[in-house]
């Protein structure tokens, strides 16, 4: 178990005040001038020399990121955006940040900006989050009120923060998607290139980073690179919060190490799966747009990129959900679909078409209502809709339904065989249930 | 995608017009963002006139909106139909916002939906004292707590059927509720059995400036090497 004086997120639970006093005494805003006294380049070496991969998902080097962005302005201004909307099924860890540490975030945001040149930085949190919207924004408050931000403040380096929100799309969380939202338009993913670093927010230099990653510049910039690539396995370094829901005894977030084992992490922290670990039957290890992965291959697999994608799964947002034995893995691989279906922009043909036609094939397959054929046809048409859309919504949308085919053809091939042996079709609409 | 559409004719108000305190809550939104880019404010400010007229957008509201921001009354159109959290038809004085998707599903979504469609009827319909309506939506982001319904602002989580039931009473009977978990759990921790961040001295200020020892070891380093250099 990681300690906790390598915990980055001492508030994750709430237990203490999220404002700024107690925020200080447990060591945010501590020494922020002083880090950005060391300058810029420091700064950026790093981030680039802790590891820190993104933790919004697809796991790209945080310092890497920053480090696109333009030394010298050409006129433009530069903006740091960062992505709060939440919305991929299994995850709410940016959630606990910033109802209950807004402060690493704020300061985080200040320390971000000032090594990407940007003067302005805009949160963008999605719309359902009103309570955290609001201790946010109290936090923001807080932060202007003391000097720490804002055109004049104590850190010599005029900053604004904004705090912007959105209105209930998923698809706002792809992040030129989120940037055509924040210009006022449809959540509708941009081509890239050009790439938003170089034209991203009103067509200036962007860079568009997670919650969490921004949020534990702080304390990383502290505590030192090595301390934060110490932690975890070779390129899989730091520490990450999982949200782990599902079939486990106690659902809950925690901080941990990276490449901790998923049975270290489901006995510590979880109380262990439902009906005890010969009860497993699948997990879904990032979120819903990974592949589930069955329990003979999870159980003592590490909990990071680079394993995970081994598997291949992936580590998303670390938002573990559990499955038990008396999960009907169809129906629920079919409500992912769904969501996709339902979350689909409508830009790109292969997603738009391709969403609703998965979900209504599985829906049926769920039944036992299918040829056995379909079930390459499926594959197939997953295939097709993978790699050939804007955004990776297509992508996430296929994944799911592969890593079922992969994993639990059988389980469909029982379905079809049940129904078409049974004349009435009602009652196996029961047995499925 | 879904498809959205704006209310029939017979529901919609002849007109609208801000209240003040929505006029002053625009001129702030605005003043978020560069100069020209008053368009940025199109979502937070539709989110607030929704809030005005008793949580939906009537058409005459986003024509008004598109004019406050000079922005085409289509583009503003665009934006309240793609957003699935901006309400198009008149909701309960209870909007009951049920996530259905897969890890509330698995901790028993599908129970709250049958409380909620024995209760209220079928989604998308005001009941008819006016009290509530409800919608199955998307993720809502509170996974660790399912299942969970957001109800006008508020989340309510870890879920029963009986605790649910009882909410539903409360709220109808307009009796005080609790917001946040419905289990005595306190946010998203496990319940009952936390063993990180028991330790003292993360809460009593002695991790102030304990990181600048290696700031200072570093310092005297460099400066121990500069008079080795010079001698």
């Amino acid at each position: 178990m990681l300690q906790d004086k390598d915990r980055i997120f001492t508030n994750l639970y709430g237990l203490h005040s999220p404002g700024l006093k107690a925020a200080q005494m447990r060591g945010a805003w501590d020494g922020t001038k002083f880090l950005l006294e060391k300058g810029k380049d420091w700064i950026i070496d790093e981030m680039k020399k802790s590891g820190l991969r993104g933790r919004g998902g697809a796991g790209f080097p945080t310092g890497m990121k920053w480090s696109f962005m333009p030394k010298q302005s050409d006129g433009r201004p530069s903006y740091l955006v960062v992505n709060a909307d939440e919305s991929e099924p299994g995850t709410c860890k940016d959630r606990e940040i910033m109802r209950h540490d807004p402060h690493l975030l704020v300061e985080g945001c200040l320390i971000a900006s000032f090594a990407m040149n940007a003067n302005a930085a805009y949160i963008y949190i999605r719309g359902e989050y009103i309570a955290e919207k609001h201790a946010l924004q109290k936090a923001i408050d807080e932060a202007y009120e003391a000097k720490l931000i804002g055109k004049d403040n104590i850190h010599g380096y005029p900053f604004d923060l904004y705090l912007h929100h959105g209105a209930g799309a998923y698809i706002c969380g792809e992040e030129t998607a989120l940037l055509e939202s924040l210009e006022g338009k449809k959540g509708m993913p941009r081509l890239k290139p050009p790439f938003p670093a170089n034209m991203g927010l009103y067509g200036c230099p962007t860079t568009v980073n997670n919650v969490e990653s921004i949020a534990v510049a702080g304390t990383i910039l502290r505590r030192g690179a090595s301390w934060f690539s110490g932690i975890g396995r070779p390129n899989n370094v730091g520490t990450k919060l999982f949200c782990v829901s599902g079939h486990v005894n106690k659902p809950c977030n925690v901080e941990e190490a990276m490449g901790i084992t998923f049975r270290e992490l489901i006995d510590t922290h979880c109380g262990g799966i439902r009906g005890g670990w010969d009860n497993l039957l699948a997990v879904i290890p990032g979120g819903s747009s990974v592949p589930c992965v069955p329990a003979d291959q999870i159980a003592d697999a590490y909990m990071d990129f680079d394993t995970l994608r081994g598997l291949r799964s992936g580590l998303g947002t670390a938002a573990v959900i559990v499955m038990d034995k008396s999960t009907d893995i169809v129906r629920a691989i079919a409500r992912i679909s769904y969501f996709y279906k339902h979350e689909s922009c409508g830009q790109c043909t292969p997603c738009r078409e391709g969403t609703g036609w998965m979900w209504r094939v599985l829906n049926r397959m769920a039944e036992g209502r299918a040829q056995k054929r379909e079930i390459d046809m499926l594959l197939e048409v997953s295939t097709q809709i993978e790699g050939h859309t804007i955004c990776a919504l297509g992508d996430a949308a296929a994944w799911p339904v592969q890593g079922l085919i992969r994993h639990f053809r059988h389980e469909i091939e029982k379905r079809i065989d049940d129904y078409a042996a049974n004349p009435h079709s009602e009652s196996v609409l029961i047995a499925a249930e | 995608m879904a498809v959205r559409k704006v209310a029939p004719e017979e529901l919609q108000p002849k007109s609208f017009a801000f209240t003040p305190e929505t006029e002053a809550f625009a001129q702030a939104q605005i003043a978020k963002y560069p100069p020209g880019r008053q368009a940025s404010a199109v979502i937070p400010l539709l989110w607030r006139v929704q809030e005005q007229h008793d949580g939906w957008l009537p058409q005459k509201a986003i024509e008004v909106v598109a004019a406050r921001l000079d922005m085409p009354p289509i583009r503003v159109m665009e934006v309240a139909t793609f957003y699935t959290m901006f309400n198009l038809a008149p909701v309960g004085k209870y909007f009951i916002q049920f996530c259905g998707t897969t890890p509330c599903q698995l901790r028993g979504a599908g129970d709250i939906k049958k409380v909620l469609e024995a209760r209220v009827g079928e989604q998308g319909h005001v009941s008819d004292d006016g009290i509530f309506s409800w919608l199955e939506v998307e993720c809502l982001g509170a996974c660790c707590n399912a299942p969970m319904v957001q109800i006008n602002d508020d989340y309510y989580e870890d879920l029963t059927t009986e605790n649910f039931e009882k909410l539903l009473d409360d709220l109808a009977a307009g009796r005080p509720v609790k917001k946040g978990p419905q289990n005595g759990r306190h946010a998203s921790e496990p319940q009952d059995a936390i063993k990180t961040l028991q330790d003292p001295s993360l809460y009593d200020g002695s991790v102030i400036g304990s990181w600048r020892k290696r700031f200072e070891e570093e310092a005297v380093k460099a400066a121990d090497a500069d008079t080795e250099k010079k001698s």
